[in-house]
């Protein structure tokens, strides 16, 4: 009896592996295709305007960069609205109307984009100069970021209500998947670092840290509700360490203070000390903003540098060779887009609970 | 040959970075080792500290990025 239960089990695990490699091999392909095809057009576009040659550099910085179309499949994109500012007024219109940078739009200027700038031009096409264009449209990183504010607010509404109806218990549905990651953050980030001010700060760290691991993990994506780069974007991560930074120093207590312009070191060393200390404030949201642009980019231009190594070298063999390793690199990159929000969260944490939790000097002496 | 100078940058960054993650790595695997009852407490201080050297190494390489374009 146990002899036929093992010969079945045994069969079962083949089964599964079978299914398994097969299953895996196939989305191999499929992904490969999908990024090959997907460069490929971007090729032949190119050698259309005369470029014989594969630029790699420009087709990574594209796909890289933010644009004004959200690119589908093939020659297929949205066109996402174009809003501009000048002396004369607002502008509103789609972005189809530029045609991927080919056409000149008029309004109430005659508008034309080049490499996803958009400039004020004159009849005969020359740019004008003194013309300063604000550029205010829902480009791919800002529908993104709409994107990922809607589902965040929708996840944890229902996650909220979740506690309302039912009280504290057993967590049900999408409560029971984020009620665990809800409860790292407080215990293994905040309640180290904040200690009795983990309540006060608990919303910000959580919404930083959902944030940016949701816009990682949508920046994997290569198609459409993915595809922006938008914690790759340096202004993005710039407004998040700003605030961080603000959250610092206006809950700063008075000893935080005492330590950068009072510090106890011999009078002579003011000069020198006080200015470091200034700087001290500044580095630290100046390197969580770089910490994270440059993980974030930095990982999508090693995948896209795999993926266009079989378009440089127009060879199907260096595209079997290349593939596990983008599955690989990409595998590591899921790991690197939580690793990166929890950095963020963690030294957020860290600089507020230092500001805030900073003891008296007198209590030492 | 353009961008060369650039690249050698982004790979002295890399060495100094894999030195000083190294480093964190084994000294953290060391200090579990001796102290499994301590290894959640290393962990997380060890991801703090690699962040940190990271976060150098990646100056660098933006820093030849701008250099290069």
């Amino acid at each position: 009896m146990t002899h036929i239960n093992n010969l079945k089990s045994i069969q079962y695990i083949i089964k599964k592996a079978i299914f398994t490699i097969v299953f895996s091999i196939v989305s191999l392909f499929s992904f490969a295709n999908h990024d090959t095809t997907h460069l490929a057009t971007a090729n032949v576009h190119e050698e259309n305007n005369g470029e014989e040659k594969f630029d790699i550099n420009k087709t990574i910085m594209e796909h890289v960069a933010d644009a004004h179309d959200w690119h589908l499949w093939g020659h297929t994109s949205i066109h996402l609205p174009v809003i501009l500012y000048t002396n004369k007024g607002l502008d509103i219109f789609s972005s189809g109307k530029f045609n991927h940078g080919h056409d000149i739009y008029v309004g109430k200027y005659a508008y034309k984009m080049e490499h996803e700038k958009i400039h004020a031009v004159d009849e005969n096409g020359n740019v004008l100069e003194d013309v300063s264009v604000l550029d205010f449209s829902i480009t791919k990183n800002v529908a993104t970021l709409l994107i990922t504010v809607f589902g965040l607010i929708l996840i944890f509404l229902t996650v909220a209500n979740g506690y309302s109806k039912r009280g504290i218990g057993a967590p049900k549905g999408i409560q029971s998947w984020l009620e665990p990651i809800i409860l790292f953050v407080r215990d293994d980030i905040a309640t180290p670092n904040l200690g009795k001010h983990t309540n006060k700060y608990m919303p910000y760290l959580l919404t930083v840290f959902f944030f940016i691991w949701f816009n990682n993990m949508l920046g994997l994506i290569p198609f459409f509700p993915g595809g922006a780069n938008v914690t790759g974007n340096i202004a993005v991560t710039m407004v998040l360490s700003v605030i961080t930074f603000v959250l610092t120093n206006i809950n700063a207590k008075k000893a935080y203070w005492s330590h950068i312009f009072l510090p106890h070191v011999p009078l002579w060393l003011y000069p020198l000390m006080i200015p470091v200390e200034i700087i001290g404030i500044f580095t630290k949201p100046f390197a969580l903003m770089i910490r994270l642009f440059a993980n974030i980019t930095a990982g999508h231009i090693l995948v896209l540098s795999l993926v266009c190594l079989a378009i440089l070298f127009k060879s199907f063999a260096v595209g079997f060779a290349t593939t596990p390793l983008i599955v690989f690199i990409s595998a590591i990159e899921l790991l690197v887009a939580f690793l990166q929000a929890f950095i963020f969260t963690i030294l957020s944490a860290l600089f507020i609970g230092m500001a805030v939790n900073i003891e008296t000097e007198e209590a030492h002496h | 040959m353009t961008g060369s100078i650039a690249a050698i940058g982004a790979g002295l960054a890399a060495i100094g970075a894999g030195l000083g993650i190294g480093r964190i790595g084994g000294s953290a695997m060391e200090s579990m080792a001796r102290q499994p009852e301590a290894a959640n407490k290393i962990q997380t201080t060890m991801l703090i500290a690699a962040a940190f050297v990271e976060a150098v190494a990646l100056f660098a390489v933006v820093v030849s990025l701008l250099g290069n374009g």
